[in-house]
């Protein structure tokens, strides 16, 4: 499927490692990547707390750029920060046409005009809803057999559960544990799983953030998890940059890795370790995860 | 709720209750309950025939029974949640075995069982943003007059019936107990959006210099997701902070300011977020020469090691961490473009789905698309919206400042 891609900027800046495995990984499962490289930030919810037209203008050209992109299905996100940022500005554009309007007025002296009913999704969700589990289950080469795998979801994704769609129907804060079990790996669930990373005050309250951090990786260090696999970069940051700061914040040791979602999907699509950029990590994967019984150290 | 739901019979649900006496020394435990009730009744009135019928000594808080109150703040099934305002069949559905759990709220100690002591920790903290209105001078004869518009702006505040719920689940409080919550600070931005009201600026230089005040929200959006009124707190501590930094132009020492701004300016000038010089910014100013600035260097000396491992471990891009990434050209000019004409607007606009509604929409399902459930009507829309009355974008209150 063709999809309108948007990277965000912390995928192609911090955490590249995130891009290139999602630039890896989708050929093998048959998605055509148009990026959006024309558009630009988000926001993740700065922009909005400091204006929010300003952010729902800047939203609507990025999705109007999406909706010229020929043959696209939808528009996919690899970013659970990106996918919160735009859903709350597409629910108010498209709630209310006169807003949406006054918005499109901004857009017209670029000849763009957002039309009300894109459909956009982080690549979670897509994975889940648009290729499916027995479809990923089938292309699976390396079965993540023994990998015991934490999710750890962002906030911005499985919150406000409305307004991301998430419902008995479509359990998209279920969907991590659903992909992990689809790929052979053990589901680890622990208490911090739909938590805070604390990122977002890092620069605020460098403590408390890290100590969201640390908690949430002792958690999983306690339930045993090898590793844990997000669809956020920004937790990322959070979760394996910063982990030397957290261990010291929490007083423990923790060395848990934390991988992308694409590279866990590579893993089992049967990727090297290195081609999707797990050497890149400051807690690396291969340094604690037993060769012996894991696909993660045999590959390394 | 469909009206045969009213008219189906008694059943048995099974109840699992949260007990624990801190006065008895014993370690809390798990007490189960079969009760009998038709499926439209409440988690309260099974926790009360439970109550009746098996164990008076079970310790629950409540009044109203029709969710106006806030006294019966609890966690069902480990979501926070007005026991009278869940029905006992969807709690059943929402249960992982099947077993009705009900829990205490959390961030708070527990006085016995269900009940949680408020006033350590809710009432504490609503009393921290001197919750009244501190009028203008000289105050008027008779009632004050205010525009409609004015107080439109603060109704979904003052819908606020303090049940705690937000304060059980706020993360923030988690990691940092003194944080002022979500609660406290819906309830000062009802005062500080209030145009009769003399200490807007005040309100918020406290609320933006206190290390705990608005600035240590990490926007998780549990409450609100928590808040059975819809007051949406994380979204009054945005609005906040949008008028401490915009309007009152107060720079905090916390470095909330200067990350905002910092943010701001950087997708102007780049399109994108230049990650490498956010920190620095956010710390020392924002400038390019915020990264000179004492507060950056020492920020900077202590992330050292982690910036090291970074470019050593080629995460970090020297080039890109230098230089950022950037838009091309014609882009980047429509960007700022778009920048120059809201920003440069008379007023802010401001788009509150509570009170103004969601257009009324055809039900046209897309094809596995996220976009058919944008379409429904909130019910937090229904309610906020009485006559279904829908203006456009309403400018924002710019409040008081005076």
């Amino acid at each position: 499927m063709k999809v309108a891609y948007w990277p965000g900027c912390v995928s192609r800046g911090f955490t590249p490692e995130l891009h290139g495995s999602m630039a890896k990984i989708a050929p093998l499962l048959d998605i055509e990547l148009v990026e959006l490289d024309r558009a630009c930030c988000t926001g993740a919810g700065v922009i909005a707390e400091h204006n929010q037209e300003l952010a729902d203008t800047l939203n609507a050209r990025t999705f109007a750029l999406a909706q010229q992109v020929d043959g696209a299905e939808l528009m996919m996100n690899i970013c659970s920060t990106c996918q919160g940022a735009q859903s709350e500005c597409q629910e108010r554009l498209d709630a209310n046409a006169e807003y949406r309007g006054h918005v499109n007025e901004t857009l017209a002296g670029e000849g763009l005009t957002y039309e009300k009913g894109l459909t956009n999704k982080n690549f979670l969700w897509l994975l889940v809803e648009e290729i499916g589990l027995d479809a990923l289950r089938a292309k699976v080469k390396r079965p993540l057999t023994n990998l015991k795998v934490g999710p750890f979801y962002g906030c911005y994704i499985v919150r406000p559960r409305e307004r991301l769609g998430i419902d008995a129907e479509r359990p998209r804060d279920h969907y991590l544990d659903m992909v992990i079990d689809a790929l052979g790996g053990t589901v680890i669930e622990y208490a911090g799983m739909r938590k805070c990373c604390g990122f977002p005050i890092i620069t605020m309250n460098k403590d408390a953030s890290l100590k969201q951090a640390g908690r949430h990786l002792g958690d999983a260090v306690d339930a045993e998890a090898d590793c844990l696999v997000t669809p956020c970069p920004l937790c990322h940051l959070n979760l394996d940059l910063q982990q030397p700061l957290a261990e010291k914040v929490v007083g423990r040791d923790l060395e848990m890795p934390v991988l992308h979602l694409p590279q866990l999907v590579g893993l089992a699509l049967g990727l090297e370790p290195k081609e999707l950029g797990l050497n890149r990590h400051v807690v690396r994967p291969t340094s604690v995860i037993d060769w012996s019984t894991s696909v993660v150290g045999a590959a390394a | 709720m469909p009206a045969e739901a009213h008219d189906r019979p008694a059943e048995q649900f099974n109840l699992r209750l949260r007990r624990y006496d801190p006065e008895s020394g014993e370690a809390p435990y798990w007490d189960e309950h079969t009760i009998e009730l038709e499926p439209h009744r409440s988690v309260l009135e099974a926790i009360l025939q439970a109550k009746d019928r098996f164990d008076g000594s079970i310790g629950v808080r409540c009044s109203c029974r029709q969710a106006i109150c806030g006294s019966c703040g609890v966690r069902v099934n480990g979501e926070p949640a007005l026991a009278c305002h869940t029905h006992l069949d969807a709690a059943k559905a929402s249960a992982k075995d099947g077993v009705i759990e009900v829990e205490p709220m959390g961030n708070m100690p527990v006085l016995k069982d269900l009940i949680v002591d408020m006033d350590a920790v809710h009432w504490k903290k609503i009393q921290r943003v001197t919750p009244w209105l501190i009028a203008k001078q000289p105050v008027p004869e008779r009632e004050y007059l205010v525009g409609k518009e004015n107080m439109v702006d603060i109704t979904q505040s003052m819908a606020c019936i303090q049940c705690g719920a937000c304060v059980s689940d706020c993360l923030a409080m988690e990691v940092d107990p003194g944080f002022i919550g979500p609660a406290a600070l819906a309830k000062a931005y009802r005062f500080v959006g209030d145009p009769r009201d003399d200490q807007q600026d005040i309100r918020l230089k406290d609320l933006a210099e206190d290390p705990q005040g608005i600035f240590d929200c990490t926007h998780c959006f549990k409450c609100v997701e928590a808040c059975p009124k819809d007051v949406n707190p994380m979204g009054q501590i945005m609005r906040l902070r949008r008028i401490a930094i915009d309007d009152q132009k107060i720079v905090d020492k916390n470095n909330g300011e200067r990350h905002e701004a910092a943010f701001t300016t950087l997708v102007k000038d780049y399109g994108l977020l230049h990650e490498a010089e956010l920190l620095p910014r956010s710390y020392g100013g924002n400038s390019w020469f915020g990264k000179f600035h004492p507060a950056a260097g020492k920020e900077l000396l202590s992330s050292l090691p982690v910036v090291l491992k970074g470019l050593l471990r080629g995460k970090v891009n020297p080039k890109l961490a230098l230089f950022g990434h950037k838009l091309p050209a014609a882009d980047l000019k429509q960007v700022q473009r778009i920048y120059d004409t809201v920003e440069g607007r008379e007023q802010r606009y401001e788009l509150n789905l509570y009170i103004t509604g969601y257009d009324e929409v055809e039900e046209t399902p897309v094809p596995g698309g996220a976009t058919s459930t944008n379409g429904g009507v909130s019910p937090a829309a229904t309610t906020a919206s009485g006559g279904g009355e829908s203006p456009p974008a309403a400018p924002e209150t710019e409040g008081s400042a005076s």
